[in-house]
């Protein structure tokens, strides 16, 4: 299902699991090493945070709940150091804890009650954004291309002629494809700073690539919104 | 208490021409005949002692029960009457007025006080004391009646008059038989004189026949019995500023009373005549109320001309009779200022007018006006004879001709009107004239003048300078009480701004207590019943340092149920310091407003206290509404919890409870006996606790947003949303309920960005879509329709189904409700209330269309702004 998955060299990753609730470790012990990963667990901010330098993990998961330091704390002190993949846990009333959660550096989100297809396919990307040293000049999904050598986009072998900004936008998408991008992220990418509140000019703008390039605009294939956080350039078959 | 509201007790009245004719005598004989027929009667108050009274004394108790010779030792002690609660309490004068320190001043407020809590009472009255009479019998006797009572309490009461002849009244003078009153210290010899006491006995025998006359009249009225009803008479009391006024008011009460008649007193206002000044104001306020204590209804009105105003007002209120006042003034006056009573009389058709002539007013009038020239002082004058001698001096150097001499001592005559008043203006006229006289028209240095068209010139001066005086006088005064109420209503509007912004009691309390304190320079507190109905001080301005004791209980408790004034200057407990003041609407008493004036002995003016009052006033409204509206939500509160938790626990318990069976039922199956299953019995098993948990997930997102939204936690997150963007987001997170179901969409092109919160609106699409697939075959489409509709985004949800009914399209929103056509389908009724709570907070709204064989939910959303335009486009688009 997942076209990626396969070519990903995330066999045997070290998954270090933060989570105070016994169970959701539990299980996601279980289902993880089905998976090949290599598991470490930790009930407390505290002990994760040691555990991080004990254990050398390739990925983080961390819940946004923990009863001693909150999780944007153990975000916090964990970016001033290391670059190591964290995926948090949050859950759908806290809009505002993700994109913080995303702004301090996280890499992507799951909200619970969350399928184990979702954090996995979430995981993979995570793990293969981290991996990826060089930038490849042409970018293939589904049926869009973007050359990036040649500023050139086509859907389904056809051209489609993009705006400037309309192009930055696509292709910073597109080469954080699986990832969401927040809307601040996406509008410092394009507009630089200065621009961060300006939302509104995303929704202008991703109206109008869809238009472009999706066949449906009202049901996008490759730009979806993640309602209330940002856009997610699909990576899907 | 309940008696006290039930049943009002019986009034005897013993009415007597005079003192000496035997009420008090009478009046214990009827009391021992009722005590003896096992009535509980007791002495509550026997002014004087006298042999005659001893066997009634020694065999009727006293308020404490004690048998007493002593008359005298009998006080007058209301409360212990009250407390001692007798059938019938014999209180001898009803007139007479309270020792200091009592709590009424008069006596009859205490016998009104004792009939409130259902207790009979005996007493005694003269009927040159009746309040209606007063007048009449001070022309008959030539005395003056200090102490009266209101009509009103003659009409409650039984009247039993005692009656001897002329004769035997002065037997009794001269053997003895007769107290004279304390305060009679007047010769008896005088007092007795055959014509007075005829007059008196004629008075109380014609009041006396009155009543029977009205009490016969009252029977045949309730028993219908038909007769010879006088005509409906109406009657108007034409009321001014003028003391003499209140003899209009007694007369017309009386005429009232003799006619049996409806009355009214009424007052009007115009420019022309304004009370003027405070005292004037003052008078009228106390005919005013005069006439409403006497049973008129109270009418004020404010026109250009008294006489139409008056006749208008007849007119409209069907008036057969008008008594008015005639005027004091000279025919000259009337000329200039136009007559009222002529211009009534002329313009009455069908009306009769009586005109009443004054007595006292004349003198009060002098005298005040005399008060308030003595008020200017001498400075004035002198700062005029200086100025007429500087303009002649001036004259004299620089030579004018006459004409300009003339006008210049108009100027001095001018300016002491403006600036003093009548006096100096009219000293500056009359220095002008003789030094215009004396030193510029010839001859020169003499008083005669050659010339008589001169005389004419002084008249014309003389009376130019009367006039400015006078207009400039009344002018003054109109400032200065237009000053006083304006100063009076900035206050009451300050004080009503500041509470406005009050939310709580409390907040209302405190600063209404700082305002006042502050305004009578002094402190002031306010006292509210707490829970158990105890009286509590809840607030204190700031500038009291020693809080206890502070108010006297008694009469704070006094005052809050009586409803009345009570304390500094008023007439109960009058010597006290503190003024206390009831907190009172229409319907009850809320509290008491207690203040004290910083400075010791000082009693507060008329204005401070009718200050307070509207102060009291405005308070008493202020808190009852808070009060009332806080009742009023906290039932609304109990009504709807006790409702909620019934549906709450109904629904939610199996809302819940289904798919934790299921997803229970399969997964204790897989553990238990896994292996019994073949894979595709495995797969169904989890697929339907896959369901269970998709539908738990959703039912307790509902139950959080459902309380999120009502404890007011759900604020919006407003941005710029694209309404196609939304709707995609609903649709893609729909699709687990939605599988194949088709779904079309109409979005219209050209709608702007809306400002709404993205995730929210989201919710609102899912439900609805969740709803249009609960409610409709699965092989059917559902429609969303997106249109702009002049400053609203529209949008429609359509699914094909049964039409919701008429009577539910309302109801299908609130919390729990659920349709009786969709009971089959199991729901919450949760997730439509929160898509109402949710486009509400967004200022729009949400409804049910009617359509054939279709349902169709649309909402609103208000296009207020347009988004700001993009400023940075790389592109130049």
């Amino acid at each position: 299902m997942e076209r990626m998955v396969s070519e990903l060299p995330d066999i045997g990753a070290r998954v270090l699991i933060i989570d105070d609730e016994n169970q959701i470790r539990k299980m996601l012990k279980v289902a993880l090493s089905a998976h090949s990963y290599e598991i470490e667990d930790a009930a407390t901010g505290q002990e994760g945070l040691n555990k991080v330098a004990l254990f050398h993990p390739d990925l983080i998961i961390l819940d946004m709940g923990l009863p001693d330091l909150d999780g944007l704390t153990v975000l916090k002190k964990l970016r001033e150091w290391t670059r190591i993949p964290i995926i948090v846990l949050s859950v759908r009333e806290m809009e505002n804890d993700k994109i913080l959660a995303l702004d301090l550096g996280a890499d992507d989100y799951v909200t619970k009650p969350f399928s184990m297809g979702e954090l996995l396919a979430r995981m993979r990307v995570a793990l293969r954004h981290a991996t990826k040293t060089e930038e490849e000049p042409v970018l293939s999904y589904g049926g869009l291309t973007v050359d990036l050598a040649h500023r050139q986009v086509t859907v389904e072998g056809n051209e489609v002629k993009l705006t400037p900004t309309e192009y930055d936008i696509l292709k910073n998408l597109v080469i954080h494809a699986g990832k969401v991008l927040t809307h601040r992220q996406l509008l410092k990418m394009i507009w630089g700073v200065d621009y961060q509140q300006e939302a509104h000019y995303l929704r202008v703008y991703i109206g109008q690539i869809r238009r472009k390039i999706e066949k449906d605009p009202a049901r996008p294939q490759y730009i979806i919104t993640e309602s209330g956080v940002g856009y997610r350039f699909i990576i899907k078959d | 208490m309940e008696d006290y509201l039930t049943r009002l007790g019986k009034l005897t009245i013993f009415l007597g021409a005079s003192f000496g004719v035997g009420k008090t005598y009478t009046m214990l004989e009827a009391a021992y005949e009722q005590q003896s027929q096992g009535v509980d009667v007791c002495i509550g108050r026997l002014d004087y002692n006298r042999s005659e009274f001893d066997f009634f004394v020694k065999n009727i108790p006293g308020i404490d029960n004690t048998i007493s010779t002593q008359v005298k030792d009998i006080e007058n002690n209301i409360d212990a009457i009250i407390e001692r609660k007798p059938h019938l309490v014999v209180i001898d004068n009803l007139a007479s007025s309270n020792p200091k320190g009592q709590r009424h001043a008069a006596r009859y407020r205490d016998v009104e006080e004792i009939l409130q809590r259902g207790i009979n009472v005996f007493t005694t009255l003269n009927i040159y004391q009746v309040e209606s009479l007063k007048d009449i019998a001070e022309q008959i006797t030539g005395l003056k009646v200090a102490d009266t009572v209101p009509d009103r309490l003659l009409n409650i009461a039984e009247i039993k008059l005692i009656d001897i002849s002329h004769e035997e009244l002065l037997l009794r003078l001269k053997t003895g038989k007769v107290i004279l009153p304390d305060n009679a210290d007047q010769n008896p010899e005088k007092f007795f004189r055959l014509g007075n006491v005829s007059a008196l006995r004629e008075l109380a025998l014609r009041y006396t026949a009155q009543r029977v006359d009205q009490q016969l009249n009252d029977y045949m009225k309730t028993h219908e019995i038909k007769g010879p009803w006088p005509a409906g008479e109406r009657i108007l009391a034409c009321v001014g500023p003028s003391p003499f006024s209140a003899h209009v008011i007694r007369t017309s009460r009386r005429l009232a009373d003799a006619f049996k008649a409806e009355w009214c007193a009424v007052y009007v206002e115009t420019q022309q005549r304004s009370p003027g000044d405070e005292k004037g104001y003052y008078q009228l306020d106390s005919n005013l109320r005069l006439a409403e204590s006497l049973g008129a209804e109270i009418i004020t009105l404010t026109g250009e001309n008294v006489a139409n105003e008056l006749l208008a007002i007849a007119e409209r209120k069907n008036i057969t009779q008008i008594v008015i006042g005639k005027p004091l003034h000279s025919k000259i006056i009337e000329l200039w200022k136009g007559s009222v009573v002529d211009n009534v009389v002329k313009g009455s058709q069908g009306i009769n007018v009586h005109i009443i002539t004054g007595g006292p007013t004349s003198d009060t009038k002098s005298a005040h006006q005399k008060n308030q020239e003595h008020k200017i002082g001498l400075f004035p004058y002198l700062l005029t004879i200086v100025a007429v001698t500087l303009i002649t001096l001036i004259n004299m150097f620089i030579g004018f001709d006459l004409l300009n001499i003339g006008l210049l001592y108009l100027l001095p005559v001018l300016f002491s009107a403006a600036y003093w008043g009548r006096g100096p203006s009219i000293l500056a006229s009359v220095l002008g004239v003789l030094s215009f006289d004396v030193f510029f028209v010839p001859p020169v240095s003499s008083i005669t003048v050659h010339d008589l068209k001169y005389l004419l010139s002084f008249a014309i001066f003389l009376l130019v300078a009367v006039m400015t005086g006078t207009m400039a006088n009344r002018l003054r005064a109109q400032a200065e009480t237009a000053r006083r109420r304006e100063a009076r209503m900035a206050a009451l509007y300050a004080l009503s701004r500041k509470i406005v912004v009050e939310t709580d009691i409390d907040g209302i309390l405190s600063t209404v207590v700082n305002v006042i304190a502050e305004t009578i320079d002094g402190e002031a507190a306010i006292m509210l019943p707490n829970q158990s109905g105890v009286l509590e001080c809840k607030s204190f301005s700031t500038t009291i340092a020693k809080k206890e004791n502070w108010v006297d209980e008694e009469i704070v408790c006094w005052v809050f149920e009586h409803g009345k004034i009570a304390g500094n200057g008023s007439e109960t407990w009058g010597e006290k310091d503190c003024l206390y003041i009831p907190l009172k609407t229409e319907e009850k008493n809320i509290g008491v407003l207690t203040v004290k004036s910083n400075h010791h002995n000082h009693f507060l003016s008329t204005e401070q206290s009718q200050l307070l009052e509207a102060f009291a006033n405005l308070t008493a409204l202020s808190v009852i509404s808070l009060q009332l509206s806080a009742e009023a939500q906290q039932a609304r509160y109990f009504v709807k919890s006790e409702k909620l938790r019934t549906a709450l626990f109904n629904s939610i318990s199996h809302e819940l409870r289904t798919p934790l069976a299921s997803i229970m039922g399969a997964v204790t199956s897989l553990l238990d006996e896994g292996e019994l299953y073949n894979k595709a019995d495995r797969d169904a098993l989890l697929l339907t606790v896959n369901e269970g948990t998709i539908r738990m997930n959703r039912l307790v997102g509902n139950l959080l947003d459902m309380a999120r939204l009502e404890s007011g936690m759900m604020q919006l997150k407003n941005e710029w949303c694209d309404i196609q963007e939304i709707i995609g987001v609903a649709l893609q997170r729909s699709n687990p309920t939605l599988q194949d179901r088709k779904v079309s969409l109409s979005i219209e092109e050209d709608i702007a960005l809306i400002r709404a919160d993205f995730v929210l609106i989201e919710q609102v699409i899912i439900n609805l879509l969740e709803n249009a697939n609960k409610y409709s075959p699965s092989d059917t489409e559902i429609s969303i329709i997106a249109t702009k509709v002049n400053n609203e985004l529209h949008v429609r949800i359509i699914n094909e189904g049964y039409p919701i009914p008429e009577s539910d399209r309302e109801k299908i929103f609130d919390k729990f409700y659920r349709s009786i056509t969709s009971q089959h389908i199991t729901g919450t009724g949760l997730g439509l209330s929160i898509c109402k709570g949710i486009i509400e907070a967004h200022g729009g709204q949400i409804w049910v269309e009617k359509e054939e064989e279709k349902v169709v939910f649309c909402f609103s959303l208000p296009i207020i702004l347009l988004p700001p335009e993009i400023l940075c486009g790389k592109d130049g688009e």
